[in-house]
């Protein structure tokens, strides 16, 4: 990476979409449970204080409330830690939200190791799978600052129950402005020229793909790098394009491996066009404290050095 | 509906029965609005929504079966004149809640059952409502003292309910259930207290008008056999 290449988070992509939102669509509201300032809707409730809800450390309400508000004509955008909800609001989501399909919006924020210093209990490592088993639920994983602008105003619009993934940590922003962003259509951030493995992920670990392409080129392995931003509903063209291209798939996500977008990838590959598939994600385990989201994404093995080594191994079954 | 379809809440959906019917007839005007929290006694809301011509008669016999508007919970995907799916408990007042701090102009009504009040999220939902002065929303409790497995004072008593409610900046007002006159009072001065929500606590009993059901909870999800069928409908018929 560049030295003068400038970080930026998702959530703060999210806050400020959130406000253009808000001035132009009067139906917005937006409800937290305690937690404005670190989801980034703290602009929101200062320049709409009338369409702002403070509900207290209450989850469960956060999401009912909100329900009841969609029922009654508006479009309520809920933000908690990934971890509380949907960790804790699963049902509440079902129930309320999508058995009654409304519009709500669920925002998951310091998800994957972003809150790293908190440990365990605030890492969101399962919430993907929780999410994507819901009917009627729509669900978006923005890789960057400019990805989670046009994902927010994109659900703000659907009239449809979504959940948003938002990451905590600063990263490197790699998708631009003027990019075509369409919830259900994957991107291909690198193309390559003679492909033989497709990288699909998703989330701001996309920038770990890219570096392993780049590496992997310099032996001789060309790479296609696809970022699947839409989990459900999940883009069966685009996905099997890829595979069809490249012949092995490999998938990355700050995520268990055990329901995440690797799994939905697997369940559209095994139906549609099977062939050898690599997952590189959390295995079966929590997370843990550390100073930095990067020390974990080091431990946990989701480093752009895992990702080679899974390429270089489905490559391995591809050829044999 | 419970006896055909050999399934459902007899017991609840007696003690609930006055307080659906007061709404359903006498209380709730145009831009007003019912949210059951309590789903397992849609029987009774069921049908009660015949009685006033809002689904057919015909279609309570398919209550709980394949294709059926009328599920074994109530679902507002399959039933348009409902406001909220229900069922899963303590839910509904927080979605009354959110209605009511969007539509300050309509009075929204909730019910709940006292078996519901060990959930926290309904006790979330007593604050928000309380903290966004929610004048318009107007929530009966029915207070019939009986959940799943047994009285709620053995599975998990709820103290003082008024004093509790009162605490949590919320008017009450008690009154029996069973008694048209003051389910309507109870809703009248309701109307009136403006600056904060307000509890109907309505004393029930659980299985009301049948004899065998009445305080006993073996009848919470019970289908009656033919005989228990055929008293009960003698005992509600003579009770008139």
């Amino acid at each position: 990476m560049d030295k003068d290449t400038k970080l930026k988070s998702v959530r703060d992509g999210f806050g400020e979409a959130l406000v253009e939102i808000g001035e132009k669509n009067k139906d917005v509201v937006v409800l937290t449970a305690d937690l404005a300032d670190s989801t980034r809707v703290k602009e929101f409730a200062e320049k709409f204080p009338d369409r702002f809800f403070q509900v207290g450390v209450a989850e469960q309400s956060l999401v009912t409330v909100a329900a009841g508000m969609a029922e009654a004509g508006k479009i309520p955008f809920t933000t908690s830690y990934a971890v509380f909800s949907p960790g804790r609001t699963f049902e509440q989501i079902k129930v309320t939200v999508a058995l009654n399909d409304l519009p709500v919006k669920i925002i998951g924020a310091h998800a994957g190791f972003g809150a790293s210093m908190y440990g365990a209990t605030h890492e969101s490592l399962e919430d993907i799978a929780l999410m994507r088993v819901i009917p009627n639920m729509v669900v978006v994983s923005p890789c960057d600052f400019e990805e989670a602008k046009k994902a927010t105003v994109a659900v703000a619009e659907n009239g449809k129950p979504s959940y948003l993934r938002l990451a905590r940590q600063d990263t490197e922003v790699i998708t631009k402005k003027e990019d075509r962003f369409e919830v259900g259509k994957v991107n291909v951030l690198r193309y390559g020229e003679k492909p033989e493995v497709a990288i699909i992920g998703t989330g701001p670990i996309l920038v770990e793909a890219l570096k392993a392409a780049e590496e992997l080129k310099k032996v001789g392995i060309d790479a296609m790098v696809v970022n699947c931003h839409t989990i459900k509903p999940i883009d069966v063209e685009g996905i099997v394009k890829a595979a069809r291209v490249c012949g092995a798939v490999v998938t990355v996500e700050e995520h268990q491996i055990a329901g995440g977008m690797g799994s939905a990838i697997a369940e559209v590959l095994a139906k549609n066009f099977p062939v050898p598939i690599e997952f590189v994600g959390v295995k079966d385990s929590f997370g843990e404290s550390a100073k930095s989201w990067e020390e974990l994404w080091e431990k946990f093995g989701l480093k752009s050095k895992n990702i080679e080594e899974a390429v270089r191994k489905v490559i391995t079954r591809k050829r044999t | 509906m419970i006896y055909k379809a050999g399934s459902g809440h007899p017991g609840g959906s007696l003690s609930a029965t006055e307080i659906l019917v007061a709404l359903y007839f006498e209380i709730l005007e145009e831009n007003d609005r019912f949210f059951l929290s309590n789903g397992h006694v849609c029987p009774a809301l069921y049908a009660v929504m015949a009685e006033k011509g809002l689904i057919s008669k015909d279609d309570l016999g398919t209550y709980t079966e394949l294709g059926s508007a009328l599920q074994g919970h109530p679902e507002r995907t399959k039933l348009k004149d409902i406001m909220n799916t229900s069922g899963p408990l303590g839910l509904g007042l927080a979605q009354a809640a959110g209605y009511a701090a969007i539509k300050k102009d309509s009075f929204v009504f909730c019910m709940t059952s006292d078996g519901e009040h060990d959930e926290g999220n309904h006790w979330e939902a007593v604050n928000f409502a309380a903290k966004y002065n929610l004048g318009n929303l107007i929530q009966f409790v029915d207070r019939n003292k009986i959940q799943i497995e047994g009285t709620v004072e053995e599975i998990m008593p709820l103290g003082n309910l008024k004093e509790k409610y009162e605490a949590s900046d919320w008017n009450v007002i008690e009154i029996d259930g069973h008694n048209f006159s003051e389910i309507l009072s109870a809703v009248e001065k309701a109307k009136t207290l403006k600056d904060s929500p307000c509890v109907i606590l309505a004393s029930t009993i659980f299985g009301k008008g049948v004899s065998f059901m009445e305080g006993n909870p073996d009848w919470h999800a019970k289908a009656p056999t033919d005989e228990e069928y055929k008293k009960a409908i003698e005992e509600i018929n003579q009770n008139g």
